[in-house]
């Protein structure tokens, strides 16, 4: 499924709305998204996951073409961990339990 | 920005920016990740131009040990989710420096 899918489906469900608010709204979620990534701010979506960035400290690589070591400096990369319901949702292996009681 | 972005913050932005009704944000937000659920429960990947691919990788079954008792027991195979951020956010995150604070 792509972005212009997504938001297909989504227009089609919210048949009220129009569909180039539908469009704009996918657009502003992803922006948020990103922009709370950006400021190393957690994005938390309940049954979902979350997104966090992890940080990849600085190491010694390897010019692949000369061989010679070159210092790789230190960088923050986004992380997505999956929430309980996707991950059993999503393993076709796995009969879904049943809801926990909490 | 808040430092944890949540549905709850996500429906007040198509609240305010785009006039939704707070009932139409709500449903909207919940609906936006229901449908990428729902892919991925088909065996679709995910794409999304300009934030990432959510992936499903099949996993083998694989030799475990019980911590606890140290007993040998197998890992059956299991088909997980991976989120590969897009060129554009990787690009972006990696801008920042180690230990900055929240912006």
């Amino acid at each position: 499924m792509t972005r212009s899918e997504l938001i297909e489906r989504l227009a089609a469900r919210f048949s009220q709305l129009p569909p180039k608010d539908v469009e704009i709204a996918v657009k502003m979620i992803l922006q948020a998204m990103s922009e709370t990534l950006v400021a190393n701010g957690r994005i938390e979506i309940r049954g979902f996951g979350s997104f966090t960035l992890t940080y990849r400290p600085p190491r010694m690589g390897r010019n692949p073409k000369t061989g010679l070591p070159v210092p790789v400096p230190g960088k923050y990369v986004p992380h997505f961990k999956a929430g309980k319901e996707l991950r059993e949702r999503v393993d076709r292996h796995k009969e879904p339990e049943p809801a926990a009681v909490c | 920005m808040t430092a944890q972005l949540t549905k709850a913050e996500l429906a007040d932005i198509l609240f305010e920016r785009i006039g939704f009704s707070k009932r139409e944000a709500k449903e909207l937000v919940d609906a936006f990740f229901v449908e990428i659920e729902a892919a991925l429960e088909r065996g679709e990947t995910v794409k999304l131009s300009g934030f990432g691919n959510f992936e499903l990788r099949d996993k083998p079954q694989r030799p475990g040990r019980n911590p606890k008792t140290g007993e040998e027991v197998p890992i059956p195979p299991r088909r997980v989710v991976t989120f590969h951020a897009s060129q554009k956010l990787k690009h972006a995150v990696e801008q920042l420096t180690h230990g900055e604070e929240v912006r």
